[in-house]
């Protein structure tokens, strides 16, 4: 069976990582950091994803995405309290948003999927074989659409997403795997842009998760918005400067608060520096940690109430969970985890890189599907009750949240009015009591056999399978005939959709084939003509002058394919080149063995 | 919009009968693989979750017993040892192990699993309405006329505080009554269990057994009236 690589799509970096002989690690592209910027932008030359994507948000504002994690399975609705912070423009069609970069407009799952990819190549080119499946992780939290949405990047990025699994699990596994834990093990997850708690019982290499909590809305991100706002405020009193209006500094801005922000996770106090438009100078400013802590006081706070009452759903009290691990960039933040120990009553661990390990447990969640690892296995829940509307518009709930996963739930249907051909049924996810109170997954119709009312009974299936994903299948249980349902998601790509992005992206990455082989023929060139020169220059006088003026038209001639588009024509002239200097690498070889032999007696020849 | 009937009379008769491999067609003997082809079996439907967990249907349970058997067969189900076998496989795995899953919450819990045993040895509790005794009936007309009056006042009242004081002694009185159902219940389960193991089957037993269902059944039915009631007072003067 192929490779499956385990991957960490966050909402600022991502990661992969791979199993190497029964260890987790994660790969790094050549001297680079393991972590992908989320970043993507658009620039002259293309779409550009990472690092290099990253430096464009303060120089190309408008062109440049970053935390789209926030955005997956969502409304333009959903996000209306936070668009003024981004400075690229998001429209919405069919109930999905779409970010406009330049003349195009893009789904979330499809700029997620240019970061895959990213991370994808970055796999092939490190394990030396093509990579096609992986498993995904997303926050626990996440409901049906954003775990769908998230499905539908890796299949646009052309992986199959052989399972979805949830951070704070992959962290437990990573973590378990390593520390060889048993027990009771909360796993406190705060990332770039959402927050997430786990509470697991470890035993015999079954990690079983007994509830999980959180909010998708709540990471990083804020702290260093509200450090931003901070420094905007204070420019706007010192400078008359409203920085809103220059996309370019408000990223400024944004950057310098997250850099303030990790330099006082070592430091008590440090200086945040800006450079402002208009000639005004520079603005500077002290931070203490202080500060920070009363800023972030209350986005810490907002942590805590999930964390009781997964512990509460878990059966337990606070005092009963055995170990805390801190998962996610943001837990490094003293505060973070001075309110986690205070909760809990026990320092947390932190051995394991929290940037690294939830992409670690995705690879060993992958080796388990592999089948490489049958040791451990993973029995997660769902985290938001699924339900349906009811008369009234009340939900009824037909999984609760917390329920193990595979989980499913059978409901019979019946007509009210003679004839009847359908009954409409809305599926919904969440806690609240009234149905517009909750997250609207999809709506289908039922088809039903036109029959006096109440006679018709169809049996509907609703299964949440390993992904945390929703299954729909029906029964007419008189036939016992199963019917198909097509399922409209409220807040999701359409199968065909889907479809056409895969097709799209294949496009684009034909073309980005070819542009690569073309940079890369053109490097080869570049040092062959390099070299040859070299060649020429030392060892020139070796051959016949016509074998010289051969080689010499052939170097004219790579270097005229070079400035060309055509990477097959540039091999070519390459081959022309070696073809024509085969006689001159002979030479030379034949001149420094000869060299090499001069003052030896035949005797260290031989011996060495 | 939807007319959904709760599932009524969606019992089935406990079959115990063996039938085929659905892949190599030959005869079942092993319990959830087959053990020809060694293929895994899709668990019947008329599988009761006390036999699907290989323990007998009494109301006590060890939850460590339980907890294990949980573990092996999730094991022996789970989708994760299932990616690299056939889309008939897959789907026998994802069906089971949400069954599985379903079996052990419900055993899980002593009140569940009471509510199941009754469903399996009389019917679903949740469709039979028994009405409660006459002094609980009283008790909580009173309870919701107060907590009506409660409603409607203006909470920084003197008033207010009065009621809000009696209805901290109406929801102390009601869980009192819900520790007293608790125990009533452990009694009943103590019985069940005992005239079970001595496995009579005479007449006498026969009326014992249909006795014990039938408080179990009323209890369980008035527990879950109190406990509404309770959960309601919780919310409102909170």
């Amino acid at each position: 069976m192929s490779r499956i690589v385990g991957i960490d799509l966050g909402t600022t970096n991502s990661l992969v990582a791979y199993m190497d002989h029964g260890t987790p690690r994660v790969i790094s592209a050549h001297h680079e950091r393991a972590m992908v910027p989320s970043v993507v932008a658009l620039t002259d030359n293309g779409l550009i994803v990472g690092d290099s994507a990253k430096e464009h948000l303060t120089r190309n504002p408008e062109r440049t995405v970053y935390s789209v994690k926030r955005f997956m399975g969502k409304s333009l609705a959903d996000v209306q309290g936070e668009l003024a912070y981004f400075p690229y423009t998001l429209t919405e069609k069919g109930g999905v948003i779409r970010i406009k970069l330049g003349e195009k407009s893009y789904s979330p799952p499809q700029i997620s999927a240019m970061i895959l990819k990213e991370l994808k190549l970055r796999a092939e080119a490190f394990l030396g074989e093509s990579i096609a499946k992986a498993v995904i992780t997303v926050p626990a939290y996440f409901n049906d659409s954003q775990r769908q949405a998230t499905k539908d990047a890796g299949m646009i990025a052309g992986l199959e997403v052989l399972r979805i699994i949830n951070e704070p699990t992959a962290a437990a596994l990573a973590y378990g795997l390593q520390e060889r834990t048993q027990g009771t093990i909360a796993v406190y997850d705060l990332g770039g842009g959402t927050f997430d708690i786990s509470i697991l019982k470890l035993k015999n290499g079954i990690f079983e998760v007994l509830a999980t909590n959180g909010d998708t809305h709540l990471g990083g991100d804020d702290f260093d918005q509200l450090i931003a706002d901070l420094f905007l405020t204070e420019i706007r009193r010192q400078y008359g400067l409203d920085l809103s209006t220059h996309p370019d500094h408000m990223q400024a801005v944004r950057l310098e608060a997250e850099r303030a922000k990790i330099r006082l996770s070592d430091e008590l106090k440090t200086t945040a520096s800006l450079d402002l438009p208009d000639g005004k100078g520079r603005f500077t400013r002290e931070l203490t940690r202080d500060q920070l802590d009363a800023l972030s006081i209350a986005l810490v706070e907002r942590t805590l109430g999930p964390c009781r009452l997964a512990v509460k759903d878990s059966g337990l009290a606070p005092g009963d969970i055995d170990e805390v691990v801190l998962v996610g960039g943001s837990t490094r933040m003293p505060l973070v985890r001075q309110r986690v120990q205070a909760l809990f009553g026990k320092r947390p661990h932190c051995e394991l890189n929290p940037d690294e390990v939830v992409a670690l447990g995705a690879a060993v969640q992958a080796d388990i599907l592999s089948g490489g690892t049958t040791d451990m296995l993973l029995l997660d829940v769902t985290p938001l009750s699924l339900g349906i509307e009811t008369m009234g518009g009340v939900m009824s709930s037909l999984i609760r949240r917390n329920t193990t996963i595979p989980a499913s739930a059978k409901e019979m249907f019946t007509t009210y009015v003679d004839g009847q051909t359908g009954v409409d049924i809305h599926i919904l996810q969440g806690e609240r009591e009234l149905a517009k109170d909750n997250r609207s997954l999809a709506r289908f119709r039922l088809k039903v056999p036109p029959l006096p009312a109440g006679v018709p009974r169809i049996e509907v299936t609703f299964l949440i399978d390993a992904n945390g994903i929703l299954n729909v299948t029906a029964k007419d249980m008189r036939t016992g005939e199963t019917q198909s349902i097509e399922i409209k998601p409220s807040y999701g790509l359409s199968d065909q959709e889907v479809e056409r992005m895969i097709e799209d992206s294949f496009k684009f990455a034909a073309d980005d084939v070819s542009a690569r082989k073309l940079i890369e023929a053109r490097l080869d060139a570049g040092a062959l003509l390099t070299t040859t020169e070299k060649s020429l220059a030392d060892g020139g006088h070796l051959i016949a002058t016509g074998d010289v003026a051969a080689i010499r038209t052939a170097l004219s001639a790579l270097a005229a394919a070079k400035d060309g588009n055509d990477p097959r024509a540039i091999r070519a002239r390459m081959a022309d080149i070696e073809q024509a200097a085969k006689g001159l690498t002979v030479a030379m070889l034949d001149d420094s063995l000869k060299q090499g032999l001069q003052g030896k007696k035949v005797s260290d020849v031989t011996q060495s | 919009m939807s007319g959904h009937i709760h599932n009524t009379d969606d019992r089935r008769e406990l079959q115990m009968a063996r039938s085929m491999c659905w892949h190599c067609q030959s005869e079942m003997a092993g319990e959830y693989f087959c053990d020809r082809c060694v293929k895994v079996q899709p668990v019947s439907k008329d599988l009761d979750y006390f036999t699907c967990f290989g323990l007998p249907r009494r109301l006590a349970l060890d939850p460590q017993t339980l907890e294990t058997k949980f573990y092996e067969l999730s094991r022996a189900f789970h989708p994760d040892f299932y990616q690299n076998k056939s889309d008939a496989e897959q789907t026998i795995s994802l069906g089971n192990s949400a069954m599985l899953n379903t079996a052990y919450r419900t055993l899980r819990d002593p009140i569940q699993r009471a509510e199941y045993l009754l469903d399996l040895e009389a019917g679903s509790v949740k469709d039979i309405r028994t009405t409660p005794p006459a002094d609980l009936f009283e008790e909580i007309l009173e309870l919701q006329d107060t907590l009506d009056e409660f409603r409607a006042s203006d909470r920084a009242s003197e008033s207010a505080s009065t009621l809000r004081t009696k209805l901290h002694a109406d929801r102390a009185t009601l869980e009192q009554r819900q520790r007293d159902m608790e125990a009533q219940l452990q009694q009943l389960f103590g019985r069940w269990d005992a005239l079970q193991n001595r496995g009579e089957t005479t007449e006498q037993a026969r009326a014992e057994r249909g006795r014990i269902l039938k408080d179990m059944r009323d209890i369980l039915s008035n527990r879950t009236y109190v406990k509404n009631i309770v959960n309601d007072l919780v919310a409102t003067i909170a």
